[in-house]
């Protein structure tokens, strides 16, 4: 008796509207495990730089003999721009310059300036690992000196001794020569500034997107579908009305996020640095492109979701039926914070890209360093996806599938699948 | 001109065929019923007649106007009352009939048609309470106001009786009669085969998706030399 009612119990739950989203769930859990695999990697690697040693001195070969023990060096000589090259043929972190006067300071009682050239490939989370292995290497040369000027019994400043060298960085990341910031403050920078977007995109586009599902769903358990679809009205009207009718609400909490954020970004500043003076400040055709971007994103969400919605039986089926857009705006979210668009996997680039929610959350970091062609290609992409599923769900407005549901396969031996009635 | 014409009509859900070729016609001013038991294709008929299913074979029209090509136009003059049928909980039942009002004309057309509903309806004060706080029979009324409230040509009616107690079924058969001396159509399934021989005027007996046989009650009752149309089915489709 009870192994029937377990039965009975399996095949109702075991159906694929409550398997695919785990199995989404957990494909997206692997590839962030991937990532981290590979991220675990790069931290054990050395770093690959370039020194270009205009010194000679005693302080730089000290400089010199903990670099070349802790990184991989690509690049020995004097020549900047030579060396930059070789690092970036090379795939390298960062090119170290010792200027001629480095050791000559530190015996004069002055901090010896070590000038660090950063080639920065991504602003996400796990891009910045190799420069941060980097930043404790330059941490180690300056312990080092400073364990050398106290064996030499300096008599020096001890402010000095215990800091003997100064850095000046100049990072170089997607074309932009940025001074005075090296790539992980830039990219705490840039991820306090685009790791709202993501977050807001992600609820916009779940709470949207669970209220058209739900719509649908209700539709269906209040009984009212069937007197609509009668009504003089077009089937496109119909879809669009219910898309537009979320969009609008999506869209009021979109322009109270936008006033707010665009006075955030006039006014933010990290250590009294403003983004304006390295070039990273947005422009008004820049927050209009964002309001598009996610403008366009949500309308291909909630595209989707009227698609998904017409598989609703009633409420209850269309709360499952919010999982998948879940999963889909927390891989948009979790990839995008962690990762640079140009840095991740091609698949997950394809991944990411196809995803419509992405663009608005990839907007702001691609406007800052003018990658028009990212942002424009998504908005382009996320309206293309939009008429797509909007064709879609008016096709199934127009099927019999919207009321009668699928006919399984026992219908053909004389019984009625789920769903409608004669 | 014809009111409905069905010809041949089949409709089949996957490999399953629910209508296996039916044919009837409905004249203007007049009631007709569609009545057989459940499962019986009455349903599925209705619907796409109502332009909510797809045909599979055969041709319908209504009022002149072909199905599925003009099925725009014949939204225009139909209003269906599915058996089930519900309103929207979070608008009040006025708010559900101006919704419904807004598609059918504007101005005092439309002004004139929620009236209409709201006599139809025939709720009191409660016409503005959200429908959620309704009982069933009130929610009925409020559907057969909202369908009859726009002035259709042809009114479909799917078992519009059902559920009802016997003083609110009563109700809405006087409803359905005075809107047919008004002018529109009805076409109605029912499985309550006495609701069928007090209103309507000609009638169609369906089992497994066939018309058996068809005509006035008086006619059916004398073909199968029966007391009733009950009992005229039971002889029909043995």
């Amino acid at each position: 008796m009870i192994g029937n009612i377990i039965k009975k119990e399996f095949k109702e739950l075991f159906i694929l509207s409550t398997i695919l989203p785990i199995v989404v769930i957990a494909i997206v859990y692997g590839s962030v495990g991937q990532m981290i695999g590979n991220v675990g990697e790069t931290i054990k690697e050395k770093p690959v730089i370039g020194i270009v040693d205009m010194d000679a001195g005693n302080f730089s070969v000290v400089a010199m003999s903990v670099l070349t023990e802790n990184a991989k060096v690509v690049y020995d000589g004097t020549d900047t721009e030579e060396g930059l090259q070789e690092v970036r043929k090379e795939n390298g972190v960062a090119l170290l310059a010792i200027p001629a006067n480095f050791s000559q300071n530190i015996y004069d009682n002055r901090p010896g300036e070590i000038e660090i050239y950063w080639i920065m490939k991504g602003a996400g989370m796990m891009d910045s690992i190799s420069s941060g292995t980097m930043e404790g290497l330059i941490q180690a040369v300056n312990q080092e000196i400073s364990k050398t000027l106290i064996q030499q019994g300096s008599s020096s400043d001890p402010a000095l001794v215990l800091n003997p060298t100064t850095r000046v960085d100049t990072t170089f990341f997607k074309g932009k020569e940025i001074e005075g910031l090296s790539p992980s403050t830039l990219s705490n920078m840039l991820m306090s500034q685009s790791i709202v977007i993501p977050i807001v995109v992600m609820m916009l586009i779940i709470m949207a997107g669970a209220s058209v599902i739900s719509s649908m769903g209700l539709e269906k358990e209040n009984k009212t579908l069937e007197t609509l679809l009668t009504l003089p009205v077009r089937r496109s009207h119909i879809v669009i009305g219910k898309m537009v009718g979320s969009a609008l609400v999506g869209m009021i909490m979109a322009a109270i996020y936008m006033i707010g954020f665009s006075r955030y970004m006039t006014s933010f500043q990290v250590a009294d640095i403003n983004l304006a003076d390295f070039g990273l400040a947005l422009g008004m055709q820049d927050y209009l492109l964002i309001g598009i971007s996610l403008f366009v994103a949500l309308l291909a969400g909630l595209a989707l979701c009227i698609v998904l919605g017409t598989f609703a039986k009633n409420y209850r089926s269309a709360q499952a039926l919010v999982f998948p857009i879940t999963a889909l705006a927390l891989i948009s979210t979790f990839i995008v914070m962690f990762k640079d668009f140009d840095t991740i996997p091609a698949v997950l680039k394809v991944l990411v890209f196809a995803i419509p929610f992405s663009h608005p959350m990839m907007a702001i970091r691609a406007l800052m360093l003018d990658n028009y062609p990212l942002v424009i290609g998504g908005i382009a992409y996320a309206a293309v996806f939009t008429v797509a599923m909007v064709a879609v769900a008016v096709r199934i407005f127009n099927s019999d599938r919207l009321l009668t549901g699928s006919v399984r396969k026992r219908a053909a031996r004389g019984k009625l699948g789920w769903g409608f009635r004669r | 001109m014809k009111a409905v014409e069905v010809r041949e009509l089949v409709k089949d859900y996957g490999n399953f065929r629910a209508i296996k070729g039916i044919s009837f016609e409905v004249s203007e001013k007049e009631i007709f019923g569609l009545i057989g038991p459940n499962g019986a294709g009455k349903t599925t008929a209705l619907r796409t007649i109502a332009t909510l299913l797809q045909i599979t074979s055969g041709s319908i029209t209504v009022f002149g106007y072909e199905l599925p090509k003009q099925a725009g136009e014949v939204r225009k003059i139909i209003s269906y009352l599915p058996e089930e049928a519900g309103a929207y909980k979070n608008l009040t039942g006025k708010e559900y009939l101006n919704f419904i009002a807004k598609f059918f004309g504007d101005g005092e057309k439309f002004q004139n048609m929620v009236q209409r509903g709201l006599e139809i309806a025939n709720l009191g004060e409660r016409i503005n309470d959200k429908v959620d706080t309704y009982s069933k029979g009130m929610t009925r009324r409020l559907l057969v106001g909202r369908a009859l409230m726009v002035n259709p040509r042809l009114a479909i009616l799917d078992e519009p009786t059902t559920g009802l107690d016997v003083i609110n079924a009563q109700e809405v058969r006087r409803i359905i009669n005075s809107a047919v001396e008004a002018g529109v159509v009805v076409l109605l399934s029912s499985h309550n085969m006495l609701e069928v021989e007090l209103l309507c005027h000609r009638i169609a007996l369906i089992n497994d998706g066939r018309i058996v046989a068809s005509g006035t009650a008086e006619e059916l009752k004398k073909e199968y030399d029966a007391r009733n149309i009950e009992e005229a089915f039971v002889r029909a489709i043995k």
